[in-house]
C-alpha cells in the first residue's frame, strides 16, 4: 500500500464482534438467483421465498426493491458494525437505516439488484440478514439491559447468542409453517417473554443445595390479527435443558402446524387450537424423546469467558450541564446495578437514524461504553451501557450536537411506529410518520416529564397486523379506512390498555379515531385521566382500574371514555376540512391501496 | 498510435502518489473545482483555481477553448482535476475538456479533504499559466440531448439516474434506472475499484457494449461521476445528458414515479 493512505487513529483496545454470523457464499448466490429471476429462469413464488429467507422483503407495490433486514442476535452490535451498516444506507439505500422493534436494522428501498453488495458488506464486519424474514426462527431476541439490569437474576446474554448460534442456518429451521420468535428477557419487568412462541425468563432455584440456573418459559404467545398471552411450560426449566425445550417446540410445529391457512399458521394457533394442556404434553413428551436420543449430539455453546471492561476516561472539564441535560437524565438514564455506571437511552424517531448519526453513535460507544459497544432496544431505540455515571452530561452533550438527544425515551413519548406506507405492501395508513408526529407533539408539551405518564406507551401499527405492537401498548392503534358518503379518509382503530410485563394482557378496542384526530384524541385521554385520577396513580393503572371496573363516579368503563371522545372524533366533510381526508405524507385524498404481503411467502 | 491515445483517454483517475510525481515533473495541469475562496485557504501546489460556477455561466465550446488556453493547456498538456464534492464537479468539468476534443484527462482519485487528511502538500501560491493554444473538436459522440433520450432508449440505450434514491422513486425519466453517486465511490477514494463498479454493472444485466446515457439532477455533475465510473471499467459507449432532469422536467416530457408509497417519511432529517 503507497504511504498515502489513510490510517484510522481509534483506540486499540476495542472489544471485536465475537461471533461471525457471516457467509461470503451467500451474497455471491443471492446475485446469482438475482440475474436468473430477471432472465425468468426462476418463477416468482420461489424466487421470493429464497429472498426472504436470505432477509430481504419486497418493498410497497414494488419487487424491484428491497427491505433489507439485518440480523442483530440479542441487539448487541460493535462500531465497526455500525459504521458499516451506515457505509451501506448511502451507497445502496436511503442514507437512513432503521431500527426495529426486534432488535434487528433495517434498511429500505435497496434496489434488488444490489441487495448481493450489501450482504457482501455485511460480511466484512460478520453480519447477516439471513433467516431474518421467512419461515424461520427469527431474530433471537434478548433484553438491552440484560448483564445490568438491576432487578436481574443472572444475565442471559450468553444464552441468547448460544441459541442463535445453534439455529442460524440449522436445517431444523428453514420451512417452518410461518416465522418463529424466541425473546429472552432480564426480569419480568423488562421485556417481551409473552408475546412470543418462546419467552424465556432468567430463574434459579436450590437443587440439593445448589443453585442451578435456568429460565421460565412461556410458549405461543404473539402478536397478530389474533393475538396471544404465552402459557408458562412449567415451573423451572433448567439451562441444560433449555436447548432440548427449544428444539422439541420447534420441532412440534413444524410437525403440526397449520400450513395451508396463511391466517393461522403462527404457533399460537396451534396452541390455541390443541389447547395448552394437550400442547404442553406433546412439548414434554417430545422433550423426552430429542433428550434422549440427542444428547451426546448437541450441546449449547455458551460463551463463559468473562467481559473485560475498558477503562474509559473522558476528559471532564464541564464548566456547566447543557440545558436540556436534567430533563434528559430523568427521561433517558437510569442506574445499572453495577454501581457507578449508567445505562444510557436513545429514542428515535420511529426507529429512524441518519448515516452520519450512525457513525456518531459509534464514536460514543467506543468512547463512553466500557463494554464498547450498544444494544438495540425493543422499542426502536439504542441503548448505551456501562457509561460513567460522571459521563453523562458530557455523553448528552455529544447526543445534542448530533440532534440524538430527545428526551422522554423512557416515556410515554417514545412512541413506536411500524413501517406503514413508507414501505411496507400491506399498510393502510402512515403509522411510521404518524408516530414522529405524536412524539414530536409529547415533546412539545413536555408530557414527557410527567410522571404520571411515564409508564405508559403508545404504539402504532399501519394495518391490524401487529408490527407496531399495537396491542400490548396503553394506547394503541392500528390503521384503517373510514368513509363519510363517498369519500374516504384514513383512521385508526385505538385499544386501551394492554401492556407485556407480567401481567400482560392485550389492549381492549375502544373506538376508531381518524387520523388527523389522533393527537387530539391522546390528549384528550390525558385531560380526562387527570380530572379522574386518585393519588399516585399512573395513566397506566388508571386505564386498568377502569377496565377492571374499578372506576369512578364519572368514568366507570372503557365506554365511557368513548362517550367523552366522541366529539373529538366526529367526521368533517370533505369541503369543510380538505386536510381530514389526507393521511400524512400525502398531498391527495386518502385511498387505501395495498399489495401482496410477505410475512406468510 | 491510435490504440496509444485511446488506452492515453482511458486513464480515468490518477492517484495522489503519481500525481505529485506529475507534479514534481511539471509535466501536467491541474484544475481545482472548488470556490475561490477555499482554493485561496490552500491547495495543491501549482493547480489552477476553476470554479464550476465559472464554466457553468457560459459553458459553450469556444468559451472552453478559451479557458483552456488561458490556462496554459494546449492538446497535449495533460490535466487533473479534483474537488472537495466527492469528484462530481471535478467530473463535470473533465467531461466539458473532453467534449471539446482535449483527451489527456483525468480525476485525482481522491477529494481534497483526502488529499488534506493525508498529510499531503498544499500550497497558497497562484499558480503559473502562460497562454497556449487549443484545437477544437467537439466529440459529440460523448453527449446527450432530449431529443436523443427516447429513440435511444428504444433501440436499447440504458438511462442511468444517478440521484438519490428518494430523488429518483419521486421521479425520473420513464425507463430510467437508479444508480446513486453514493454507490460509485468507496470509503476514500472518488470512485470503487475497477472489479466492484464491473460487479455493480453486472448485476443489473447490463452488457460492457451497452450503450449508456448518464443524466442526474441539473447541471450533470453526480452523472459526470456516473459517465467516468463507467468509463473507467472500459465501458466505451457512454453519454452524459448533460442538461438533465432539471431540462427535461421543464420541457414537460413524460415522469414517472413510484407510487402510493410515502418513502420520503423514512428520513431520519
Ligand atoms: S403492521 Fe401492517 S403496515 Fe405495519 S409493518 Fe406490519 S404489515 Fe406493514
Amino acid at each position: 500500500m503507497s504511504k498515502t493512505s489513510l490510517s484510522q487513529s481509534k483506540p486499540d483496545n476495542l472489544p471485536k464482534p465475537k461471533i461471525n454470523w457471516a457467509k461470503v457464499e451467500e451474497s455471491e448466490k443471492f446475485a446469482e438467483m438475482v440475474k436468473l429471476f430477471r432472465q425468468g429462469k426462476i418463477n416468482r413464488d420461489d424466487f421470493r421465498r429464497f429472498r426472504l429467507q436470505h432477509g430481504a422483503y419486497g418493498s410497497r407495490m414494488t419487487d424491484d426493491y428491497s427491505m433489507i433486514r439485518i440480523k442483530i442476535p440479542a441487539g448487541e452490535v460493535y462500531p465497526e458494525q455500525i459504521e458499516k451498516i451506515a457505509e451501506l444506507s448511502e451507497s445502496f439505500s436511503i442514507g437512513n437505516a432503521h431500527v426495529s422493534t426486534r432488535q434487528n436494522f433495517q434498511l429500505h428501498w435497496v434496489a434488488l439488484e444490489d441487495v448481493s453488495e450489501v450482504m457482501r458488506g455485511l460480511t466484512e464486519v460478520g453480519l447477516t440478514s439471513r433467516e431474518a424474514c421467512g419461515n424461520t426462527v427469527r431474530n433471537v431476541m434478548c433484553s438491552p439491559i440484560a448483564g445490568v439490569c438491576p432487578d436481574e437474576i443472572f444475565d442471559p446474554t450468553p444464552y441468547a447468542m448460544a441459541a442463535t448460534r445453534f439455529l442460524l442456518r440449522n436445517p431444523m429451521n428453514q420451512s417452518l409453517p410461518r416465522k418463529f420468535k424466541i425473546n429472552f428477557t432480564c426480569c419480568e419487568k423488562h421485556g417481551m417473554a409473552r408475546i412470543a412462541d418462546i419467552g424465556l425468563i432468567p430463574h434459579k432455584v436450590e437443587v440439593n443445595g445448589k443453585s442451578q440456573n435456568g429460565f421460565k418459559i412461556f410458549l405461543g404467545g404473539g402478536l397478530g390479527a389474533q393475538s396471544f398471552v404465552g402459557h408458562h411450560l412449567e415451573e423451572f426449566t433448567s439451562d441444560e435443558d433449555l436447548l432440548y425445550t427449544i428444539i422439541s417446540v420447534i420441532r412440534v410445529y413444524d410437525r403440526m402446524g397449520n400450513r395451508e391457512n396463511m391466517a393461522r399458521n403462527r404457533m399460537r394457533y396451534l396452541v390455541n387450537e390443541l389447547g395448552w394442556e394437550k400442547f404442553q404434553n406433546i412439548v414434554l413428551k417430545e422433550r423426552a424423546v430429542v433428550r434422549a436420543t440427542q444428547s451426546v449430539v448437541i450441546k449449547l455453546e455458551l460463551d463463559k469467558t468473562s467481559e473485560v471492561l475498558r477503562k474509559v476516561s473522558i476528559s471532564s472539564e464541564m464548566p456547566s450541564h447543557p440545558t436540556g441535560f436534567p430533563r434528559w437524565l430523568k427521561t433517558n438514564a437510569v442506574k445499572q446495578k453495577q454501581p457507578g455506571f449508567s445505562i444510557a437511552f436513545l429514542t428515535l424517531e420511529s426507529g429512524d437514524v441518519t448515516a452520519n448519526q450512525l457513525r456518531i453513535i459509534a464514536d460514543i460507544a467506543r468512547e463512553f461504553s466500557a463494554e464498547g459497544r450498544i444494544r438495540n432496544g425493543f422499542a426502536q431505540d439504542i441503548v448505551f451501557r456501562w457509561v460513567r455515571d460522571e459521563d453523562l452530561p458530557k455523553l448528552y452533550a455529544r447526543l445534542l450536537e448530533a440532534g440524538l438527544a430527545n428526551p422522554g425515551a423512557l416515556t410515554m413519548a417514545s412512541v413506536i411506529g411500524c413501517s406503514g406506507t413508507t414501505s411496507c405492501n400491506l399498510a393502510l395508513t402512515n403509522s411510521h410518520r404518524l408516530a414522529k408526529e405524536v412524539q414530536r407533539k409529547f415533546l412539545e408539551l413536555k408530557l414527557d416529564e410527567d410522571d404520571d405518564l411515564r409508564d405508559s406507551t403508545i404504539k402504532i401499527s399501519g394495518c391490524p397486523n401487529s408490527c407496531g405492537q399495537h396491542e400490548i401498548a396503553t394506547i394503541g392503534f392500528y390503521g384503517g379506512g373510514g368513509r363519510l358518503g363517498k369519500d374516504m379518509y384514513p383512521l385508526y382503530t385505538m385499544s386501551l390498555g394492554g401492556r407485556a410485563d407480567e401481567k400482560a394482557m392485550l389492549g381492549l378496542i375502544c373506538m376508531k379515531v381518524p387520523t388527523k384526530r389522533v393527537i387530539p384524541t391522546i390528549i384528550k385521554i390525558v385531560e380526562i385521566f387527570k380530572s379522574e385520577k386518585r393519588p399516585g396513580e399512573t395513566l397506566d393503572s388508571w386505564v386498568h382500574r377502569i377496565i377492571d371496573g374499578n372506576g369512578g363516579p364519572n368514568v366507570k368503563s372503557l365506554n365511557d371514555i368513548k362517550e367523552l371522545l366522541k366529539p373529538v372524533v366526529v367526521a368533517p366533510t370533505i369541503d369543510q376540512d380538505k386536510d381530514f381526508y389526507v393521511d400524512y405524507g400525502n398531498d391527495g385524498s386518502y385511498h387505501a391501496k395495498t399489495g401482496r404481503g410477505e410475512c406468510a411467502a | 498510435m491510435c490504440c496509444l491515445s485511446k488506452e492515453k483517454t482511458m486513464r480515468v483517475t490518477i492517484d495522489a502518489d503519481a500525481l505529485r510525481s506529475d507534479i514534481r515533473d511539471k509535466s501536467v495541469k491541474v484544475l481545482d473545482i472548488r470556490k475561490e475562496e477555499d482554493y485561496k485557504q490552500g491547495h495543491i501546489p501549482g493547480a489552477i483555481n476553476f470554479p464550476l460556477s465559472n464554466l457553468l455561466a457560459d459553458d459553450s465550446p469556444d468559451k472552453v477553448v478559451q479557458y483552456a488556453q488561458s490556462f496554459g493547456i494546449d492538446d497535449e498538456t495533460p490535466v487533473v482535476v479534483y474537488d472537495d464534492t466527492f469528484g462530481a464537479l471535478a467530473s463535470r468539468v473533465a467531461w466539458t475538456l473532453q467534449y471539446i476534443g482535449h483527451e489527456d484527462i483525468s480525476l485525482l482519485d481522491i477529494t481534497f479533504g483526502t488529499w488534506k487528511k493525508l498529510g499531503l502538500e498544499t500550497s497558497v501560491e497562484p499558480p503559473s499559466l502562460g497562454k497556449k493554444t487549443h484545437s477544437l473538436k467537439l466529440q459529440p459522440e460523448i453527449l446527450a440531448t432530449a431529443e436523443y433520450l427516447m429513440p435511444a432508449k428504444e433501440k436499447g440505450a440504458v438511462l442511468v439516474d444517478n440521484r438519490e434514491r428518494l430523488n429518483f422513486l419521486e421521479h425520473h425519466i420513464p425507463g430510467a434506472i437508479n444508480i446513486p453517486y453514493r454507490m460509485l465511490a468507496s470509503n476514500q477514494n472518488v470512485l470503487r475499484p475497477k472489479e466492484e463498479l464491473k460487479r455493480l454493472i453486472q448485476n443489473r444485466n447490463i452488457s460492457p457494449g451497452s450503450e449508456v446515457i448518464t443524466y442526474c439532477g441539473s447541471v450533470g455533475t453526480l452523472s459526470g461521476l456516473g459517465y467516468y465510473a463507467l468509463k473507467s471499467i472500459g465501458m466505451e459507449n457512454v453519454k452524459l445528458y448533460v442538461r438533465s432532469f432539471k431540462e427535461w422536467n421543464s420541457l414537460e416530457k413524460p415522469i414517472e414515479k413510484q407510487n402510493d408509497a410515502n418513502y420520503w417519511d423514512l428520513s431520519a432529517e
